[in-house]
């Protein structure tokens, strides 16, 4: 049957209706999807190795650039963070504020960032590969999920290694800040480390943690989604990274503010 | 045996079936032909679960597939072999790796079961000793055969060809059709073949139908395809332009 074209007048609620309508099955799609890989989680039988394969690929091979960045966001911290600091001659509160600057906010943000740019995307490219060259295809004729082969592996990595390393940032960072503000402005370690332990405590750690496990799955859904569901070829390909980058670093920075008004 | 009746597929809008009604007898080598675009490709992902009808019957060894979903039609499809057009070899993996992927995976055979069918798969299509090179190492010739070897390396009752010499020179088109008939002769799967080699493919059907604008126009043995008085049949057998185009 085809649907007699509306007035005029009607046209931008028949547009508002089917984007509505879009809208609402893309999120429908989006949620059934996390579901399905769930339920291929919590399911046997389990897949060791392609999960050992997930760990790999998203967290140790991503263990340079955390290091490098989380290095150099600690030294830029210690650097600004003294001299405003020095300003009111509260230089010996360098510790606490890089430290709680790092753990409950910046590691777990930078570190999700990083990875969803350089795991992310490729985890988006090279199932989005798998999709237009009838391999995942070939996985569902073969009577095998791929779900559980692909993108459940994937999350559960994403789960395990983004905490770790978002702890390996937030390390990295104060050693970052230390150097700066110890090894080079001259503030004495033990103020720069003791107060760190009176200041920071364990709420900042798992405000930290939850945020870190909240990214892990945001960006491993995101790019496993977009990656799952390419088409078109190689453009389609190109499009669905870009898309899976993107909408992973908005919603990391959007669900960091909610995160943020409800942890303590 | 599979049975098709009033099968309909629309996608947006345009129907790309229009009520397609086949059989494929058991052990038998049925081929579609067919111009690209006609619907071959989507009619051959409903044969195997990847697309679901809009209305009709799909009936492998009794049972409707379009009614299926999940672990049910999972039963099904461990009863098929595909080879895609492609290969769709998973290319994080050898050849041989490849070939024994179904048999660890769906079949759970053990090691040494598993090494030994792997060796007489890849002997079966000629290709004993390039295991350990990756699908992107071999020819595109090699690489159909090591899709072939992996997908009869379950031994399974039914295998879909999706256009298994796409982009092969015609010395290759004919070693792979003369490979697909003794495989055939030795495990007397039933099989359905999409394909446009034409008249090639006549020598190892036993049936063909030929599959124009979302219905079968017209099916028989080769020998009655080929004097078919279909002008529709005709045309594209002697590749003739298309008056409409």
């Amino acid at each position: 049957m085809i649907d007699a074209p509306a007035s005029p007048a009607l046209r931008p609620f028949e547009a508002l209706g089917r984007w509505t309508i879009f809208l609402v099955e893309s999120l429908g799609q989006f949620g059934g999807f996390l579901g399905q890989a769930l339920g291929a989680l919590l399911t046997p039988p389990f897949k060791l190795w392609p999960l050992l394969g997930r760990i790999n690929y998203i967290g140790f091979r991503s263990l340079l650039i955390i290091i490098l960045t989380g290095g150099f966001t600690g030294m830029v911290l210690g650097l600004q963070i003294f001299f405003t600091l020095s300003r009111f001659g509260s230089e010996a509160f360098l510790g606490p504020a890089v430290a709680l600057s790092l753990i409950r906010e910046l590691g777990p943000v930078l570190a999700a960032l990083m990875v969803t740019g350089r795991a992310g995307s490729a985890l988006t490219a090279e199932l989005g590969i798998m999709r237009i060259t009838e391999q995942i295809d070939a996985l569902t004729v073969m009577a095998l999920s791929p779900m559980r082969y692909l993108v459940a592996p994937s999350i559960l990595a994403g789960l395990i290694t983004f905490p770790m390393m978002t702890a390996l940032f937030d390390v990295v960072g104060i050693f970052g800040g230390y150097l700066v503000g110890v090894e080079l402005l001259g503030l004495s370690e033990g103020t720069y480390f003791g107060e760190m332990q009176t200041f920071v405590d364990m709420a900042d750690i798992m405000t930290g943690f939850w945020k870190s496990v909240s990214f892990g799955i945001i960006v491993t859904w995101v790019c496993t989604y977009k990656g799952f569901h390419v088409a078109h070829g190689a453009e389609g390909v190109a499009r669905a990274t870009t898309q899976a980058v993107v909408l992973s670093s908005v919603l990391i920075l959007v669900w960091d503010y909610f995160l943020g008004t409800i942890l303590p | 045996m599979i049975k098709v009746e009033g099968l309909r597929k629309s996608f947006r809008g345009q129907q790309v079936l229009r009520g397609v009604d086949l059989e494929v007898p058991t052990g038998s080598i049925t081929v579609i032909i067919g111009r690209s675009g006609g619907g071959k490709s989507v009619f051959l992902k409903h044969l195997i679960g990847l697309l679901r009808p809009d209305s009709g019957r799909l009936e492998v060894a009794g049972v409707d597939l379009s009614r299926l979903s999940g672990r049910a039609l999972d039963e099904v499809r461990k009863r098929y072999g595909v080879v895609f057009q492609g290969g769709a070899l998973f290319d994080s993996m050898t050849c041989r790796e490849n070939v024994a992927f179904p048999l660890r995976e769906k079949l759970r055979l053990p090691a040494p079961e598993i090494d030994k069918r792997v060796d007489m798969a890849l002997e079966r299509v000629g290709l004993a000793g390039i295991g350990a090179k990756y699908p992107e190492e071999v020819s595109g010739g090699m690489r159909k055969r090591v899709a072939m070897a992996r997908a009869l390396v379950t031994e399974p009752e039914i295998v879909f060809f999706d256009e298994p010499t796409t982009g092969l020179d015609p010395v290759l088109v004919n070693a792979i059709h003369r490979l697909i008939r003794e495989l055939h002769r030795a495990s007397r799967f039933t099989a359905v073949i999409v394909s446009h080699e034409i008249p090639e493919i006549f020598e190892i059907a036993d049936r063909v139908g030929m599959l124009h604008e979302g219905r079968i126009v017209e099916i028989g043995p080769p020998e009655v395809i080929q004097n078919s008085k279909n002008p529709i049949v005709q045309q594209f057998i002697r590749g003739e332009p298309d008056p409409q185009a």
